[in-house]
């Protein structure tokens, strides 16, 4: 398993709170067998929305094109269990997320991509939005060991709870060698629990 | 000190302190449906691996699948449809996983088959593809929803990575009154705590309401818990819960259902149990809810108005000046009267035997509005003959309304139910996101069973307890 750190890149700055997963993937686009492929239409409906009214999503705009750390306001990812949406968003390039907060599955599903999510104030995360909207090519660095935004002259602290930060840091942010590696332990755990007996 | 249900299911789960500091937690049941399992049944033929308990995990298909008899025949006229069919039919034949497909007459929405045939039980931990999982947590269950990568660790393992989550209970009191329904209860908490109010918590829904409320009710209550931001919400199991499922086919037999209910019992949560937070509902105001945004803590009692943009500040402003711009509708106007054009009364929400009660008694003896479609869709096979067999499909079609068969159905609009356009529609599932059913541009009204069935009479969103009589 590779360990997860230091990650750079220029920002794609996406406003907005409760940023469901219906919007990053919607559902007409679950009908798949594999992941592959889902990158192109990420955020589909959305794009095509503003399309219409003249203006341009940042998953479209040609200066975020190479943005790999995208960064957005509450409650990102919430809504459904589709790992679709984490899926397409990797496909279509973005390696770090920075918010303010995140719904629970999704962020589940982000560490079990190897996606580190970090978490900012609301101040923060305007003033991150505001410098990639100045500086669309500029680079900006973020350290899982060291919580850390370097972006400009600044470095601010990101937060990451100890649990997700070890996992990317040892390489078991892909959960199953661990889960594996203790498989009699699985075994006697299940024997204790009496319902194991009841399922007809 | 006491330990509340989420604490004494979680610590006789943990298999293991992992290196990362997250805990390896057993799985009781795993439970899987087409559009989020093959993937992960990929990932396991690439590496190798079988399915370390089949018999604890449980498959049925309901995203894709039609709704209409003629539409049901296979091959599925949508090939990428058929082909995650025949997936999910051929990976549950391989691995040896017991699928209920169409041909048994037990295929439905997987939180709905999981409680019919008894395999939902209290005590347990149980994950599925699907953040509507915690539907299962009516029993006392700890269940919740997780992605593919992880339901492929569930196959392979039987096990998850998992940090505990705060508890917070939420305490209902008082009583509800004729035509206010347990959707509405928690369309009322969501509104009062919001979409992010439950993140890093498992809820525990209590107090008198819940005892009072069916098993049905109950799962309602539970499968929304997501839609507030909690992964997990539960009830304690009771009288109710042992009643439910006695006899369900996979439940235990005479022979051990006394050891069953002692262990169901001694999960629930201790009268003294400790919560990190508790919250009091008074449930004897509560009136009929609906949303009239794009997230279901957007939502109003019927009898109020829709509140004014500079009622809020920053960031939330912006989210209801986006939801006033999708939805088109007036500040501080009022639901009532706004006008349907689609009448939905299904979906793991509200798709249960005494959901389609509800909408037949509303409508029995009315007609559905020439301007609206309405659709009846049983969450289950059983439950369709279960209905048919009390004649309320009857009910439905003399009033216009289509009785369709077992999915998902409009509720994510998957298979071939879908809004068309602009159109709006009254909805007894779970979430109004921009272009959820189906059309980017749809729109989507959350309300009870009975309430839909009142929009589909007048043709407009209205007040359901001008039809109810006491």
């Amino acid at each position: 398993m590779t360990a997860i750190n230091v990650i750079k890149g220029s920002g794609i700055p996406l406003r907005g709170n409760d940023i469901d997963t219906d919007r990053i993937i919607p559902a007409r686009f679950l009908k798949c067998v594999t992941f592959e492929g889902l990158g192109e239409y990420a955020f589909a409906d959305d794009i095509e929305g503003l399309k219409v009214n003249g203006k341009i999503h940042p998953f479209r705009a040609p200066e975020y094109a190479k943005g790999s750390i995208l960064v957005s306001n509450q409650n990102f990812g919430c809504g459904s269990s589709r790992e679709h949406a984490p899926q397409a968003l990797k496909r279509w390039g973005i390696r770090v997320i920075i918010a303010e907060s995140y719904s629970e599955i999704f962020f589940g599903n982000c560490v079990a991509l190897g996606i580190p999510c970090y978490r900012v104030d609301h101040a923060t995360a305007e003033k991150i939005i505001a410098w990639i909207e100045a500086n669309p090519n500029g680079e900006l660095e973020t350290s899982v060991e060291n919580r850390t935004l370097k972006f400009g002259n600044e470095t601010i602290a990101l937060s990451l709870s100890d649990g997700p930060r070890g996992q990317f840091l040892d390489g078991s942010w892909s959960a199953r060698a661990a889960l594996m590696a203790n498989a009699a332990k699985v075994e006697e755990t299940a024997s204790k629990l009496p319902y194991m007996q009841f399922l007809a | 000190m006491g330990k509340n249900l989420y604490q004494k299911v979680f610590d006789k789960h943990v298999v293991a302190k992992l290196p990362s500091g997250q805990y390896q937690l057993f799985i009781g049941l795993h439970l899987c449906h087409e559009v989020t399992s093959p993937q992960a049944f990929a990932m396991l033929r690439e590496d190798g691996l079988k399915v370390l308990h089949p018999e604890r995990t449980f498959a049925t298909v309901d995203h894709i699948i039609p709704t209409t008899k003629a539409e049901r025949s296979r091959p599925l006229k949508d090939p990428v449809s058929e082909e995650m069919f025949e997936h999910i039919e051929k990976n549950t034949k391989d691995f040896g996983i017991r699928f209920f497909g169409p041909e048994t007459g037990e295929q439905g929405v997987i939180h709905i088959v999981g409680p019919e045939e008894g395999v939902t039980q209290p005590g347990m931990t149980i994950a599925c593809g699907d953040s509507h999982t915690a539907t299962h947590g009516a029993f006392g269950a700890i269940a919740f929803g997780i992605g593919s990568s992880q339901v492929a660790d569930v196959l392979a393992t039987q096990t998850l990575a998992m940090s505990p989550l705060k508890t917070r209970r939420l305490l209902f009191t008082g009583k509800l009154k004729p035509g206010v329904t347990p959707k509405d209860v928690a369309l009322a908490y969501i509104a009062r705590l919001g979409v992010n109010g439950g993140v890093g918590y498992a809820y525990e829904f209590a107090g008198p309401v819940i005892e009072d409320m069916s098993m049905e009710g109950r799962m309602t209550i539970c499968n929304m818990a997501i839609e507030g931001g909690a992964r997990v919400g539960y009830c304690n199991p009771d009288e109710k819960t042992f009643e439910f499922l006695k006899g369900k086919p996979f439940a235990p037999k005479a022979d051990r259902w006394g050891e069953a209910v002692a262990y169901w019992k001694s999960v629930a949560s201790d009268p003294d149990a400790v919560f990190d937070d508790e919250i009091v509902f008074d449930c004897n105001t509560l009136e009929p809810m609906v949303t009239w945004g794009i997230t279901p803590a957007q939502a109003i009692g019927i009898s109020e108005k829709m509140p004014k943009v500079s009622e809020f500040k920053g960031s939330e402003k912006q989210v209801v000046e986006e939801a006033y711009e999708y939805m088109g509708f007036e500040e501080g106007a009022s639901m009532q009267g706004v006008p349907v054009d689609i009448a939905f009364v299904g979906s793991c929400t509200n798709g249960r035997l005494s959901d389609l009660q509800e909408a037949a008694a509303v409508l029995k003896g009315h007609k559905v509005a020439d301007s609206v479609q309405m659709w009846v869709v049983p969450g289950s096979m059983k439950i369709k003959v279960e209905a048919e067999a009390l004649g309320l499909d009857k009910i439905f079609k003399e009033a216009g309304a289509e009785w369709r068969e077992a999915g998902c159905s409009l509720c994510l609009a998957m298979n071939p139910d879908k809004l068309k356009g602009r159109q709006i529609s009254a909805s007894s599932s779970n979430r109004n996101f921009k272009g959820r059913q189906g059309s980017p541009a749809g729109r989507t009204i959350l309300m009870s069973p009975g309430m839909v069935a009142a929009a589909a009479i007048e043709g407009k969103v209205t007040d359901v307890r001008k039809y109810i009589k006491e």
